[in-house]
């Protein structure tokens, strides 16, 4: 058995290769957090006064609250005062076309893999590149434009649309409704807005891709998106940071509405840095992020991929406000090392015949601790609500820990709620049954995850889907060896 | 191609094979056979590579190479393909995914490009009909929901995928009615050349009229301790074991 464990110690031991910093002059906010930070930002970003006004609301609200300590995650105290929470390119020009992009950012993101080149590899998504407090680039703007299409920087949105953010911004994720939300709804720098004008089918994948570069620095990003009547939207967002000793804070908010008919897809394939195999460093991925189905018949979909951040915890929800709206919520989340998660979802059925579905797959290794998280509510208006979950864990090795928390709150009659929840390992003769074919421990776990995390796959744009398998393996070499 | 000397392994503390010797020379058949309990199995794992097993002392050689030296897999891509008695299910893995994955893996060994996807299903078309296997097998998850024949049927078509030179069967009989008996012997027999080699690990004689041995050995206390041609089965069949056990009472 002690060879076993060697194995798994092996596969779990992996590199971070995402963890280089671009060398850019920046500009930042004074460390800590006070009134004058939210104006500063404010400024910087050239805000109205409305905007300025509901971000001190929120700096107020979120003074008044405490931290949440219930989710089973364990981190030292985060000293707010210590985080800069605003960081930005310091030699600003007006950016009209990709040339425009500072060559170390565009280096940046070819580093990725992700070059900023509207002909290439993305052909057919179009791409908001974000890097720290701002957005740098956001890709075939001009060909959505004629769609009706708005995809671009939240700043540039709350100058440029007022009406429509001033709306929507909160009206899922009120500035209020917990701490973390509080402090970004104060604080946030930057992030995506698109609206998707009525009957419109968005006619490619639209993506951003978040950089943390900065060090000391927070991210506070917000993204909103607006699915009016019969329109459809897939939304693909990626994240990675350099490696650093110290832990970073990523505490972002994303809001989606869906009108009659309409259906968001929102993908996220997040990827911060862990920490390293000691448990040092790595991003704290604090994010709220809930959508409404506020029309009938309209549905939300949410498709993760966590391999990343030291501590994850977020639940991406669904409100079924609309009759015959659907959520749904398929998740992948590895943890490796020192690394811990705390995910899952909320469905919560208003409307009649609304229906949800969660597919959640957590794969344990090295020395982590990954808990899903769930909630269904079923409302007394929601007749004939039906919620189908799937919570499977994986566990490689014998150091790490799988949870499972279901609540459930049924207070209609007529609504069928099903709950199905499997562990299981990956054990020994499996591996020596792939080994005596010729596969690798490596081969052979990656293998064997691919297989386990089909379901959830398939739900990804295909280009992604190639990426996220890669992904799986990488975060889980050496877990067996 | 097979040198078999002086082996001893044990597992978690015990002995199970104790000087085992055997040759196995290119395109010859040898059957195993024995009460249970007397180490057929071990010496299925053990020459597979089956990290339990530990080896005591002694030597094994594989076409000029010392097998003990390789880890499992490293094994399977020099050419030993070990029949599963009790074949695992990979759930979410299509046959088909972990074919390509296998062949591959022994092409990247040979130095060979990875086979195009066209080339691959030919072969996988051609020997799923060696073992009489339908098409939607290959798509539904490795052995998952499979029956006790499908998972032997399933365990000859990837060695014949596989195309190993050392073929370990163990007990790849038990668990199959006469039909299914008929369809995974006639496979091993397709398969057989003068270069490849079985060993074939059985209780009962029944499956030897199909698949027919070129040496019987019978093993006791763990070691060889009768061999004979074909017609050692046979007497076993009539007989039982309890002469063998009468003469070698010694070794438990």
């Amino acid at each position: 058995m002690a060879e076993n464990d060697k194995i798994i110690d092996e596969v779990v031991a992996n590199d971070y290769k995402y963890g280089f910093t671009t060398n850019i002059e920046q500009e930042f906010a004074a460390v800590g957090l006070s009134e004058d930070t939210v104006r500063f930002i404010s400024a910087k970003k050239e805000e109205p006064e409305w905007m300025l006004e509901w971000r001190l609301k929120a700096y107020k609200a979120w003074l008044k609250m405490e931290q949440p300590k219930w989710q089973n995650v364990h981190f030292p105290e985060i000293d707010f005062q210590s985080i800069i929470y605003y960081a930005a390119q310091k030699k600003k020009k007006v950016i009209n076309s990709l040339d425009d992009v500072d060559p170390e950012i565009r280096n940046t993101y070819d580093k990725l893999g992700i070059p900023i080149q509207e002909q290439k590899l993305l052909a057919g998504v179009a791409v908001d590149y974000v890097m720290d407090s701002e957005s740098v680039i956001t890709t075939f703007r001009e060909s959505l434009k004629e769609k009706g299409i708005i995809f671009c920087s939240i700043s540039e949105a709350i100058r440029v649309q007022p009406e429509l953010v001033k709306k929507y911004l909160g009206s899922v994720v009120p500035q209020r409704d917990n701490y973390y939300a509080a402090l970004n709804s104060a604080v946030f720098s930057d992030g995506s807005f698109v609206y998707i004008p009525k009957g419109v089918r968005c006619p490619m994948e639209l993506s951003t891709y978040f950089r943390i570069n900065a060090e000391n620095t927070g991210q506070f990003e917000r993204t909103l998106i607006i699915a009016d009547e019969g329109s459809y939207v897939s939304y693909l967002e990626g994240c990675t940071a350099p490696m650093r000793d110290e832990n970073q804070l990523h505490a972002a908010v994303v809001e989606l509405v869906t009108h009659d008919n309409a259906e968001i897809k929102y993908s996220t394939v997040q990827n911060w840095y862990p920490g390293d195999k000691e448990g040092k460093g790595g991003i704290y991925n604090f994010v709220t992020k809930r959508g409404i189905c506020q029309g009938k018949n309209s549905k939300i979909s949410w498709t993760q991929v966590e391999t990343g951040s030291a501590i994850t915890w977020k639940y991406p929800s669904c409100i079924l406000k609309g009759d015959n709206s659907i959520g749904e919520f398929y998740s992948v989340a590895v943890t490796n090392n020192y690394q811990q998660a705390d995910t899952g979802t909320k469905m919560i059925h208003i409307g009649k015949n609304t229906k949800s579905r969660i597919v959640s797959k957590g794969i344990s290794a090295g020395k982590s601790q990954n808990s899903y998280r769930g909630q269904v509510q079923v409302h007394r208006t929601a007749d004939n609500a039906y919620n189908s979950s799937q919570c499977d864990s994986l566990l490689i090795g014998d150091k790490c820990g799988a949870h499972t928390f279901p609540y459930l709150e049924i207070k209609n009659s007529t609504g069928k709620v099903e709950h199905e929840a499997t562990t299981s390992k990956i054990g020994e003769d499996l591996l020596f049954y792939c080994n005596q074919r010729g596969l690798t421990n490596e081969e052979a776990v990656s293998m064997i995850i691919n297989g386990y995390c089909k379901e959830v796959f398939k739900q990804l744009p295909m280009e992604f889907m190639v990426e996220a398998q890669k992904l799986l393996s990488i975060s889980l070499e050496g877990s067996v060896g | 191609m097979l040198s078999i000397k002086n082996l001893n392994v044990g597992i978690a503390e015990k002995q199970i094979l104790k000087d085992f010797n055997l040759e196995i020379k290119p395109g010859e058949i040898h059957a195993i056979m024995g009460p249970n309990g007397t180490g057929k199995s071990t010496l299925a794992s053990t020459l597979a590579g089956k990290e339990d097993y530990e080896v005591l002392s002694g030597e094994v050689t594989f076409n000029g190479k010392n097998l003990l030296e390789m880890s499992a897999d490293e094994r399977a891509r020099e050419g030993v393909f070990l029949a599963f008695q009790y074949p695992v299910e990979i759930p979410g893995v299509s046959t088909t995914n972990f074919m390509k994955a296998a062949v591959n893996a022994k092409r990247k060994h040979q130095g060979l490009e990875p086979m195009d996807a066209k080339d691959f299903l030919k072969l996988m078309r051609e020997k799923m009909a060696l073992v009489e296997m339908n098409k939607e097998f290959t798509s539904r998850s490795v052995n998952e929901g499979f029956s006790g024949g499908e998972k032997k049927r399933n365990e000859i078509f990837q060695m014949a995928m596989l195309e190993p030179t050392l073929c370990l069967l163990d007990e790849t009989d038990s668990g199959l009615d006469i039909d299914a008996l008929r369809i995974v012997a006639n496979g091993v027999n397709k398969l057989r050349d003068d270069k490849r080699s079985f060993l074939v690990i059985t209780h009962y004689q029944r499956l030897l009229n199909y698949i027919v041995p070129d040496y019987v050995h019978v093993m006791y206390g763990g070691k060889i301790v009768k061999s004979g041609g074909k017609e050692l089965a046979l007497k076993l069949e009539e007989q039982g074991y309890d002469w063998i056990k009468e003469e070698n009472s010694e070794l438990v």
